[in-house]
């Protein structure tokens, strides 16, 4: 049974932004085709009217913070790793066409 | 064939919280780039989520304002996509369970009639940095500090039909929201954003016909005129036998057109999950009440209220409570001069024109609303005439002097004393020989112009009826 | 005092509250056994060694719990302006302005940061071979893997290169390469530790946990790195207690669940055999042992190489080369520089776990991958709910296998994904569990028991694993290195 195509696999890896050459391509099509045909098993649980836990512990409910300020970073200390800076300022390549 | 056109508006409001939605930065505008911003907001990894108690408790006031239905158990949902200025290339966001939903506006139909525009959902997320594009650059630098804003989104159902509903909308809108003092809601600074969708039918037509998206409105007016160009266009395409073309485009307010926006979009696949990061949120009674508790008087009821107690007519009513500090100063005037409509009348009309003229706020404006009363007083005591209490007004409001003291340092009290006016009005008369035949042949100009010749002599001071009364008097004889 | 190396953190916190030791001299034995053995083993990724030009400084402050103590931190927890990599190419040069908060309690209570353990990249791996540095080596076996993620941090324990170390769990990430070191550690109830400064794989199942050389240091470490944290949502308000106290050499009454589904097929005779005895050992000392069944495990696998991949493809959607470490600098624009950054400085492993992530997450297969799969963890921990009615823990196997050679399934992503049977459970119903030593192969590797408890119940888990290991001698054997 088919799991995934090549197809789908290279929309995936756009959506992910990462590109696959064509060795690459053809690899994770397969693994990624064996992983999903395992992970079907969880097909033979029926599980219609079963509620979903997103958090393990779920008596934890209502976390807040006050409405304090508090210290931020500096400029110097938010842009002390970026790999491109102008002034204050994070730099980018420009995004090629308008969002 | 008539068209129909349709239209939902999607308002995005930055809550006028202390700092961030889910960290305690700053929220204060302007600042040096990147100067309020933590691990947390710059989603540097391993940096957490924490959410701010007051922005969700704004979001309820909001909820109740708009007359939604609040859900049992809030829970938030990472909403994917790559760009620049999403620091985790994701936003927190809520996707299928929001903070409200079926909720209503009314408005004011073309017609006249009441219209009730359904509020789909109003939800709570954060904002993301600022982007900017130097000219002419190969690069594109950015800003984190609005990153991590909170942000209400408020959607409609597509229910405006004219672009004349959807700036009534966005009015009425937005004086709720500023009643509820949780939002600067100012268009410029960027505090409250409009985008739109419209498509267009034809009358009596059951199926929504294809639906474009409107950005870059940034104001209320540029509203109005894109959904304007954008409805002719499509009923124009529609007309030519072109399809509409289901794409986002762009305001442009140079040359009042909308282009489309020239971007490859992908399918949006936002790949929406529950956020892991953060726990659900019950909304008890308890919550709800005490947001509805704090809910101020919103405008709809504050102009039935000013209708009953103070006797003002609809329209005055509408104006008067359309912006909150209109209102309160409106309000603080008539608890110390016992004629309302005066008040309203002066407020309406001289006092808005300034603040129009001077672009400014009844709060930055320095005439308190203790000294108008004061010199509403004035007038009605004979003090000043109306022409003179507007020169007073002018000044009052550039410099915050109490007009008593205006009129003591000018000199402006007005003449009543009727001896001293009886002396000018003689005088008058011996002067203007031709003008008196004029009036004792029955013209009635001359009257005016004579009481203009006594203005003139007592350099306007002179009170009005006391020398129209007077002159008649010395003219009769 | 030589040989300080080899002390358990207890034993040396005696020692130097009883003023019999300097706690300066810890660190430097500690350091001159790296720079020793760390060539062979590979375990760091980073070593701090002391400013030594600054003048010694006086009499050290000895008020902390762990005053003096090395502690190796796997490089996935941020230490503020040192170097924190994920043992990723994308993370290269990256240094966090800040501190995670289990890193700010451990400088709290004196700890020497004594360096970042080497991990398999972004924690995706059993076996520390997809870390961009080379695989870390199992210090009873240098051609063997040292289990993973935390491979680095339990071959460092194991190997006396550090006294105590730190590590993450998101599906057996600290228990199972324990068990394949020989040493002791524990994964504690989710909500229990802060993640505030853990890079996140999967966000509703990582927890940061000690690795040590026996319990008590275990409980030492706990003690220091649990507690609320107002900077980490889902961490839990709920007083710390002294785990120590939990320490008693004493089983009786309490009753110990064993799961019929984890002595299946697959299960390596040796493995078996070492954790039957075990249990048997501590029937022997007075508990009650209860057969019980946990249905639903079969399907663990699957519901968490659906929920952690998930997780881990939006959380690691922020490596993009815009804020931070490594960037493409060949790009034409914008997309292309994210596409040229993620696609060099991803392994290959990171690269299959988004895909499947995205994938499971993708308009049209959330219903029926990531839906799913959540509605299956109910099922879990709903089984769990059950058999803690009839017994206080719960005693398994850690890993089906002992150490396996390094190459040996790495050309077989689901196989070494299988392996993690038996400890991804515990992470998808949020329960503590703690791997401690309980024999050896006939190869004379480790052999790790499993023991799981009732949410907060890790006062029970120490109980149970400081009797049977005070009653054996498994934490004191060291490998010949």
């Amino acid at each position: 049974m088919k799991f995934i195509d090549k197809d789908t696999v290279k929309h995936v890896a756009l959506l992910s932004r990462l590109r696959l050459d064509d060795k690459e391509l053809d690899a994770y099509s397969s693994q990624l085709a064996s992983i999903l045909s395992y992970i079907d098993k969880l097909n033979e649980l029926d599980t219609t009217n079963v509620q979903p836990t997103s958090h393990a512990i779920a008596t934890l409910k209502n976390v807040y913070r006050k409405d304090v300020p508090r210290r931020s970073l500096s400029p110097e200390e938010a842009l002390k790793n970026a790999p491109a800076r102008e002034g204050d300022l994070f730099k980018v390549p420009q995004v090629i066409e308008g969002k | 064939m008539n068209y129909e056109t349709v239209i939902g508006l999607e308002v995005h409001l930055q809550l006028s919280t202390k700092t961030k939605a889910f960290c305690g930065c700053s929220t204060a505008f302007g600042q040096r780039p990147n100067s309020q911003t933590c691990p947390v907001c710059l989603g540097f990894p391993g940096s957490l989520p924490v959410l701010n108690e007051e922005a969700f408790y704004y979001s309820i006031k909001v909820a109740l304002a708009l007359n939604c239905k609040i859900q049992d158990l809030i829970k938030f949902d990472r909403k994917n996509y790559y760009y620049p200025d999403l620091p985790k290339n994701f936003q927190i966001s809520q996707y299928d369970m929001p903070l409200s939903y079926d909720g209503f506006v009314d408005i004011t139909a073309k017609d006249k009639t009441r219209k009730r525009i359904t509020v789909k959902r109003v939800h709570l997320e954060e904002d993301a940095g600022k982007l900017m594009h130097p000219a002419g650059e190969s690069y594109s630098l950015v800003d984190y500090n609005r990153a991590g804003m909170p942000l209400l989104e408020i959607v409609t159902d597509p229910d405006l039909n004219s672009p004349y509903e959807a700036y009534d909308y966005l009015v009425r809108l937005k004086s709720i929201l500023e009643y509820l003092k949780v939002s600067d809601c100012d268009m410029e600074k960027g505090s409250l954003r409009c985008d739109a969708n419209i498509s267009v039918r034809k009358a009596k037509e059951k199926v929504l016909g294809t639906k474009v998206e409107l950005k870059n409105m940034n104001t209320f007016k540029g509203v109005r005129a894109a959904l304007e160009y954008e409805a002719k266009r499509q009923v124009s395409c529609v007309k030519d036998g072109e399809k509409i073309v289901q794409e986002t485009r762009l305001w442009d307010v140079e040359r009042q057109v909308t282009v489309p926006m020239r971007s490859k979009e992908e399918a949006k696949d936002y790949r929406y999950f529950p956020e892991p990061d953060l726990v659900p949120f019950v909304v008890d009674k308890a919550i709800i009440d005490k947001a509805r508790d704090s809910l101020p008087e919103l405008p709809e009821a504050r102009a039935d209220r000013f209708r009953e107690s103070y006797g003002l007519s609809e329209y005055d009513s509408n104006v008067l409570t359309g912006q909150v500090d209109i209102a309160e100063y409106f309000e603080k005037c008539a608890k110390l001069y016992n004629n309302p409509k005066t008040a309203a009348n002066w407020v309406m009309g001289d006092i808005m024109a300034w603040l129009n003229e001077k672009n400014v706020s009844i709060m930055e404006m320095k005439m308190t609303a203790g000294s108008l009363a004061d010199l509403l007083k004035m007038i009605d005591n004979g003090t000043l005439s109306g022409k003179m209490a507007k020169d007073v007004l002018s000044e009052a409001m550039e410099t915050g002097k109490a007009p008593q003291d205006i009129v003591k340092d000018k000199g402006l009290s007005q003449i009543s004393d009727e001896a001293q006016i009886e002396e000018v009005v003689k005088r008058v008369i011996a002067l203007e020989a031709k003008t008196v035949i004029d009036y004792k042949a029955g013209k009635k100009a001359a009257l005016a112009f004579l009481v203009g010749r006594v203005m003139k002599d007592t350099k306007g001071k002179a009170n009005p009826s006391v020398v129209n009364a007077i002159l008649i008097k010395n003219l009769g004889q | 005092m030589d040989k300080l190396h080899s002390y358990t953190a207890h034993a040396l916190m005696k020692m130097i509250d009883k003023e019999a030791l300097d706690p300066s001299t810890i660190r430097s034995d500690v350091l001159d056994r790296i720079e020793r053995l760390d060539g062979k083993i590979k375990a760091f990724v980073l070593v701090n060694r002391p400013d030594t030009s600054a003048p010694a400084s006086g009499k050290q402050d000895t008020s902390g719990r762990l005053s003096g103590i090395p502690v190796l931190i796997k490089d996935n927890i941020c230490v503020k302006d040192e170097y924190t990599t994920c043992s990723s190419r994308i993370l290269e040069g990256f240094r966090p302005p800040y501190d995670a908060t289990v890193v700010k309690k451990l400088r709290c209570e004196g700890a020497v940061l004594i360096g970042k353990a080497n991990m398999d990249e972004f924690a995706f791996g059993s076996s520390c071979e997809t870390s961009c540095y080379g695989p870390t080596r199992n210090p009873w076996a240098l051609d063997r893997i040292p289990g993973g993620s935390s491979g680095g941090s339990a071959a460092a324990v194991a190997g006396d290169c550090t006294i105590m170390a730190l590590g993450s769990d998101t599906g057996g990430s600290i228990r199972q390469p324990a068990s394949l070191c020989g040493v002791v550690g524990l994964k504690p109830t989710y909500g229990r530790v802060s993640r505030y400064g853990l890079i996140a794989f999967a966000s509703s199942l990582d927890q940061i946990g000690p690795i040590t050389k026996d319990v008590e240091d275990s409980a030492l470490l706990l003690g220091v790195i649990a507690g609320h944290d107002e900077m980490d949502s889902t961490s839990v308000d709920m007083p710390v207690p002294d785990y120590t106290k939990a320490l008693v050499k004493d089983v009786k009454g309490l009753s110990i669940g064993v799961p019929k589904e984890y002595f299946v097929k697959g299960l390596d005779k040796d493995v078996e055999e070492c954790v039957r005895g075990a249990i048997e050992k501590l029937k022997g000392l007075g508990a009650r042992i209860v057969g019980i069944s946990l249905p639903h495990t079969e399907y663990a696998v699957s519901a968490y190489y659906i929920i952690g991949p998930a997780e881990a493809s939006s959380n690691l959607a922020r490596f993009d080369g815009v804020q931070y470490a490594f960037r493409d600098r060949d790009s034409r624009d914008l997309i292309d520089m994210y596409i040229k950054t993620r696609s060099k400085g991803f392994g290959n492993e990171a690269k299959r776990r988004i895909l499947l992530g995205t994938y499971c997450l993708s308009s049209g297969y959330y219903d029926a991958y990531y839906l799913k799969a959540l509605k299956v963890r109910t099922r879990i921990k709903e089984d769990f709910d059950k058999a803690f009615g009839s017994c206080d823990v719960i005693i398994t196997p850690t890993s089906p296998t002992p150490a396996f050679r390094i190459g040996e399934k790495s050309g077989d992503p689901l196989g070494m994904y299988l392996s993690d049977v038996y400890t991804i459970p515990a992470n998808l119903a949020g329960l503590p569990a703690i791997s401690i030593p309980c024999g050896f192969s006939k190869e004379g590797l480790p052999i790790g028991l499993q023991i799981l408890g009732r949410h907060f119940g890790e006062e029970t888990i120490f109980r149970t694993a400081y009797t049977f290991e005070q009653n054996t001698d498994f934490h004191r054997k060291r490998p010949a290195l």
